[in-house]
């Protein structure tokens, strides 16, 4: 690891303009994925701008029954939130599949959303890596991509997004919001993530030198009888293989609210539009679940030994949503 | 100019004062492990895959590894050596060596952190990937072996002591309850 | 002096050092200060195969903090020709820094030493090394037994008895069926790590290893030392399993301290350890068996491939598991290797037993279904009544008992045979068993037992507790032979000074170290006359077991188990769970029933994780691991384990004199078969290739 500056940010605008001060410096959070990247040679940043500190830490009520998140709230006070748990249950069951207590304890909200994929070339600094070193190739595409993308991926990365937060996040149409030296902006979830393309180096639409400060999540009355299910390789302190968060309004047997993502099947948390498409107005039933999911994953382009995710995304859709479906009718 | 790469602070570890200066890139772990001879914080992995260095930070369970000690400057660092009373051992101290709760001992300091953290975690009314309906209205569910293998999964035990973990976490919520 | 006590063997003690682990103060290997402490960080090769061309130290020596740069141009020279304690001649790996050759990936080309950790590691990873590098081969496949040969490791490589052709062609049914078990890493939670220093003439290093009379004994042989002028000592031992022998982290320190004179460090990380602590070999397995429709064998055929470096032969050998086992007519097992351009595999707990029961006993539950019989019954009606390939007889032979004691407790009568017809929303439901053997050896060792003028006594025997509760044990052991309380009883392990002794290894250490402390403390006790004063140097026996253990008689000895699971299984997503699982196991008398369970458990753990997780990967292209790290690589933690349940039934051998079987490795045999079994009864998929991950579960149309 290379030795680096440290100072701690007190207020927003003075976090953003030591970054804005250093191109080497990067904002640290909980560090949980940061300083594992550094010392495995992934990061090497001269200068560390501890944002923990920062009055960010707070979840709120909009004034049109949303909730506002601040970025350095923990995973773990996100999770045990009451408004949280009772108005976006997904979201803390996602947060609660993802990691472990101790890292949840450190992980804030905005680190969760900017950590950096877990493909074993990107992490391996002596391995080619587009997305770590542009140009160099992606020796997943014929090496190990059991756990790669299936959908959205280029034939210049096919690594994915690891967290589960941020697919509940991106069915409840969250947005996320920053501050630059030039100001505040906002940008919805779904086009925070960039199309991987040829320049899988770029992540996000964040401006050049942004702090997250906060995600708005939406009313969202649906969102009251969701769900995250989560599979893995170790039925816990795992990353996903896929998972799913799921939110299901039936009336009269048929949907008439939808919200569908997908989480380790891209380089981004996989919002279903087409399949919610397919659901809203349909028979709330197995055959529509399945026919819905199929529609979606239509696009996926799977690799040799990663074809699997194709049966298990839809497999998993038809049982959450069977499963809501059930429940909504009891 | 290049930023410092040292800072001086001050740790408070156990209830004790530590100054020292630390080179920035100087993890928590290493700090109570080669700078305050507190060696009870075990590194398995130095990677945040292990949980063998768990220590409490504010109360709360957190991994030293991936945490560094200038950013846990003005935070109160509880460690394995900081958890009994005296000669009285914590109750799942107490718990772990009764029930045979490890077999090698080096993934025990953190198990008994975190176990510590999570049945206070618990008693908070904090839901976990085991709980089945995670509305409040819903209730806290009980500390159930499998709510605690749940909670305790960031804590790998190689030597497999698992079952006698779990069994040494629900006696010690056990007598926390019967207590309080 | 008190009245004759017996009876702390067979009754539980919590651990010696118990309160020390669960406080902190025990300290790890890593943990020992020492003043002017040095830290050194290994350089691993980023290339499979080539030649070391140039190493630029300029640049890194400048560098803050860095003491040394050791590479194969200046580091000090070793030597390898000769046959350490195991009877085995040194793995060259551990040869360090002696040629410019790199034969896997992660091969160690350098040690950085610098005034902290912090510096070593920076500079480690900016050192600059140029390669010339070649083509390798990596690629382990059952394709590649055209190239392998067979190899005496630890157990004979080839045994025949009878004419196989013959005895399969007049069998009624043939099960021919092929198994594969992937890459698996010991990762013990402790990393590996020493420290060496220069002391009074005398080498000291303070380690982390299964036996310090073993890996002193090699650092003088490497180092051309007189054998006393090194002391190894290594008090706790963050669990081994089978790494922890002699490794470059202790060759390493010991060549930087000799160049600086001063205490230098060496401590693997994490990912250095997929590299230089050695593995358990992937094997491709083929099981043959030939039966009549009663289920008696006539023919048992098991091959086994395993792989090895290009430097050093060491074979996993999984076909001698049957060799125990299952009385046959026609008995060929045969374990071989190939050689390709990766680190040295090493033991790994139960080498051979492990991954070669997990083919013979999915093999034997294939075999009950296609005969339609009971898998308990079909190996009931295989038992033999001798050693089926040594025609020796069994020492003791109590693997019935432990079925039937098994089944009793696991419910098996109500067991419906079909598979695939038991649901629980969304669980598949079913059950499987296992056969479980270990051999049970013996290793000479010395003790030394001393009875002291306060009352007390002293035992010093260099024993390893890595985990295993040896030193509880033979505190227990030794205060039954001395016929005292057990808290009268002070035991020392830990410490080359104390005296040759077996490693923790091949679970025969407590059986070697009870034996030894046995016969001191025995004749100790017979020489003690009541009432008489002790002097203040104390009276002390010694023993050395080497002769009574070469006089034993030739018979076959082995601890048995029966093991029994039952399983989860959701074919919408390929998740399995194991829901409960049961060993009873005939392992000789039980020291100490407390940690006996734990670590009997802990095998099983062991299986079950090998049954579902536990895989590596090797990356064709570079040569390397892919996700070399416990994010990568598997284990099963708390959630993957139920309640696992571990017991015992009486098991005597009237002729050894300890009657101590071993309990380190038996449990992980058998395990994974009995997952894999009951993953079968659950969904009736057999699975023959593990781990079984969630994609193999959610793609087996049919067998997978």
């Amino acid at each position: 690891m290379r030795e680096f500056g440290y100072q701690r940010a007190l207020d927003v605008s003075g976090a953003v303009a030591l970054l804005d001060a250093d191109p080497e410096a990067r904002f640290l959070g909980g560090g949980t994925n940061l300083v594992d990247l550094m010392k495995t040679g992934v990061e090497r940043p001269a200068r560390l701008v501890d944002v923990r500190e920062l009055p960010l830490n707070r979840i709120e009520a909009t004034e049109d029954g949303g909730l506002r998140i601040g970025a350095t709230v923990t995973n773990s006070d996100l999770a045990a939130h009451p408004e949280v748990r009772r108005r976006y249950p997904a979201l803390a069951q996602a947060v609660l599949a993802g990691a472990s207590g101790q890292l949840r304890n450190m992980a804030t909200v905005g680190g969760n959303l900017l950590q950096r994929t877990r493909c074993g070339y990107f992490a391996d600094i002596t391995s080619a890596c587009n997305k770590r070193s542009p140009g160099t190739g992606c020796p997943a595409i014929e090496g190990q991509h059991h756990n790669h993308a299936i959908l959205g991926a280029s034939d210049h990365c096919v690594a994915t997004h690891p967290s589960d937060m941020g697919v509940a996040l991106t069915a409840l149409d969250a947005r996320v919001s920053y501050e630059t030296a030039d100001g505040p902006g906002e940008i919805p979830l779904a086009d925070f993530y960039l199309p991987v393309g040829q320049t899988p180096h770029l992540e996000t639409a964040l401006p050049p030198g942004a702090l997250i400060t906060g995600v708005t999540l939406p009313p969202v009355p649906v969102a009251a009888d969701s769900r995250y299910r989560k599979v893995r390789e170790r039925a816990s302190y795992a990353f996903a293989i896929g998972s799913i968060a799921a939110a299901l309004d039936v009336r009269d047997g048929v949907v008439h609210d939808v919200r569908l993502a997908f989480g380790a099947v891209a380089s981004r948390p996989w919002r279903a539009g087409t399949a919610e498409s397919v659901l809203t107005g349909a028979p709330a039933d197995a055959e529509t679940f399945a026919a819905a999911a199929e529609v979606e994953l239509a696009a996926a382009r799977p690799l040799p030994h990663n074809g699997y995710k194709v049966t298990l995304m839809r497999n998993l859709a038809v049982a959450v949503l069977s499963e809501l479906a059930e429940e909504a009718t009891r | 100019m290049p930023p410092s790469t040292s800072s001086d602070l001050t740790l408070s570890v156990n209830g004790e004062k530590y100054t020292l200066t630390v080179d920035h890139r100087t993890t928590l772990l290493d700090a109570l492990r080669e700078r305050l001879d507190l060696t009870g914080t075990k590194k398995g992995c130095d990677q945040g895959q292990c949980g063998a260095c768990t220590v409490l930070v504010d109360g709360r369970r957190v991994v030293s590894c991936l945490q560094l000690a200038v950013a846990a400057e003005g935070r109160e660092v509880t460690t394995i050596e900081g958890v009994a009373v005296g000669e009285r051992l914590h109750p799942v101290q107490q718990a772990f060596l009764d029930l045979d709760g490890f077999q090698c001992g080096y993934c025990t300091p953190g198990q008994i952190c975190s176990a510590i953290a999570v049945i206070e975690e618990h008693a908070a009314g904090w839901p976990s990937a085991a709980t089945g309906d995670v509305r409040p209205e819903a209730g806290s569910p009980p500390l159930s072996p499998e709510e605690i293998r749940e909670r305790m999964s960031g804590n790998l035990c190689r030597c497999g002591a698992y079952v006698s973990i779990v069994q040494a976490v629900a006696r010690a919520a056990e007598e926390k309850g019967a207590v309080a | 002096m008190t009245t004759a006590t017996r009876g702390s063997v067979g009754t539980g003690h919590t651990r010696i050092e118990g309160r020390d682990k669960v406080t902190g103060a025990a300290r790890y290997a890593a943990e020992v200060p020492f003043a002017d402490l040095a830290h050194g960080w290994l350089v691993l090769s980023t290339v499979a195969r080539g030649r070391v061309r140039s190493v630029d130290t300029e640049a890194v020596l400048a560098m803050p903090g860095v003491l040394a740069v050791l590479h194969h141009h200046n580091a000090p020279r070793v030597d390898t020709d000769y046959i350490g304690l195991l009877g085995v001649p040194p793995d060259p790996s551990v040869a360090l820094f002696q040629s410019d050759r790199v034969a896997h990936m992660g091969w160690p080309v350098a040690l950085v030493v610098a005034e902290t950790s912090e510096q070593a590691r920076e500079a480690a990873e900016s050192l600059v090394v140029h390669y010339d590098q070649e083509p390798h081969d990596v690629a382990f496949s059952a394709e590649r037994q055209t190239e392998a040969y067979a190899v005496d490791g630890h157990m004979p490589g080839v045994v025949e008895k009878g004419d196989l052709e013959d005895r399969l062609a007049a069998s009624a049914v043939v099960l021919d069926a092929e198994y594969t078990t992937p890459e698996e890493y010991h990762n013990p939670m402790e990393p590996h790590a020493a420290t060496a220093l220069w002391e009074g003439g005398r080498l000291e290093v303070v380690d982390s290893n299964q036996g310090t009379t073993w890996v002193a004994g090699e650092l003088a042989n490497l180092f051309s030392l007189d054998p006393g002028a090194v002391r190894v000592r290594s008090e706790h031992v963050g669990g081994g399993f089978g790494s922890k022998g002699a490794r470059a982290h202790q060759v390493a320190a010991v060549m930087a301290a000799t160049v600086l004179q001063r205490p230098v460090r060496v401590v693997m990380t994490r990912r250095q350890m997929f590299s230089l602590a050695g593995y358990r070999s992937p094997t491709a397995q083929r099981v043959r068996l030939g039966a009549d429709t009663d289920g008696r064998l006539r023919a048992l055929e098991h091959q086994s491939l395993s792989m090895t470096s290009s430097v050093h032969e060491f074979v996993e050998p999984s076909a001698a598991a049957g060799r125990s086992m299952y009385a046959a007519e026609a008995h060929h097992t045969a374990s071989r290797i190939v050689r390709l351009d990766v680190p040295t595999p090493t033991w790994m707990r139960a080498p051979g037993e492990a991954p070669g029961s997990f083919a013979l006993e999915s093999a034997l539950d294939e075999l009950a279904e296609r005969c339609g019989i009971d898998p308990i019954e079909l190996r009931l009606r295989n038992e033999p009544a001798v050693g089926p390939v040594s025609g020796l007889p069994f020492s003791s032979r109590n693997l019935a008992a432990c079925f039937s004691e098994g089944a009793r407790r696991f419910g098996w009568a109500d067991r419906d045979p079909r598979p695939g017809v038991r649901r629980e929303g969304r669980w598949l439901l079913g059950t499987g068993t296992a056969a479980a053997s270990f051999p049970a050896g013996a290793m000479p060792s010395t003790a030394a037992v001393t009875a002291e003028a306060d009352g007390t006594f002293t035992v010093r025997v260099n024993a390893a507790d890595i985990g295993t509760g040896a030193r509880t044990a033979l505190t227990v052991v030794a205060a039954d032979a001395l016929e005292v309380p057990s808290d009268r009883v002070r035991v020392r392990i830990g410490d080359s000074d104390l005296g040759p002794a077996m490693i923790a290894g091949g679970s025969m250490g407590t059986r070697s170290w009870g034996w030894a402390v046995t016969a001191a403390a025995e004749e100790l006790r017979q020489s003690l006359a009541p009432g008489a004063d002790i002097p203040p140097e104390g009276i002390t026996v010694r023993s050395d077991t080497a002769e009574a253990i070469g006089a034993l008689a030739r018979k076959e000895r082995h601890s048995f188990g029966a093991q029994f699971a039952e399983v989860a299984v959701d074919p919408a997503t390929g998740e399995v769970r194991v829901r409960r699982m049961l060993g009873i196991f005939a392992a000789g008398r039980i020291v100490n029933p407390l940690t006996a369970r734990n670590q009997l458990v802990g095998g099983m753990i062991w299986g079950i994780s090998m049954a579902l997780h536990e895989e590596a990967v090797r990356d064709r292209s570079t040569g390397g691991l892919y996700g070399a790290d416990l994010a990568g690589y598997h284990v099963a933690a708390h959630a993957d384990i139920p309640h696992v349940e571990a017991d015992w039934v009486d098991d005597h051998d009237p002729d050894d004199p300890v009657g101590i079987k071993g309990i380190g490795e038996v449990g992980i045999v058998g395990a994974a078969a009995a997952v894999a079994n009951a993953v079968w009864h659950a969904t009736g998929v057999r699975h023959r290739n593990l781990p079984i991950r969630p994609d193999r579960v959610l793609m087996a149309g049919g067998d997978a």
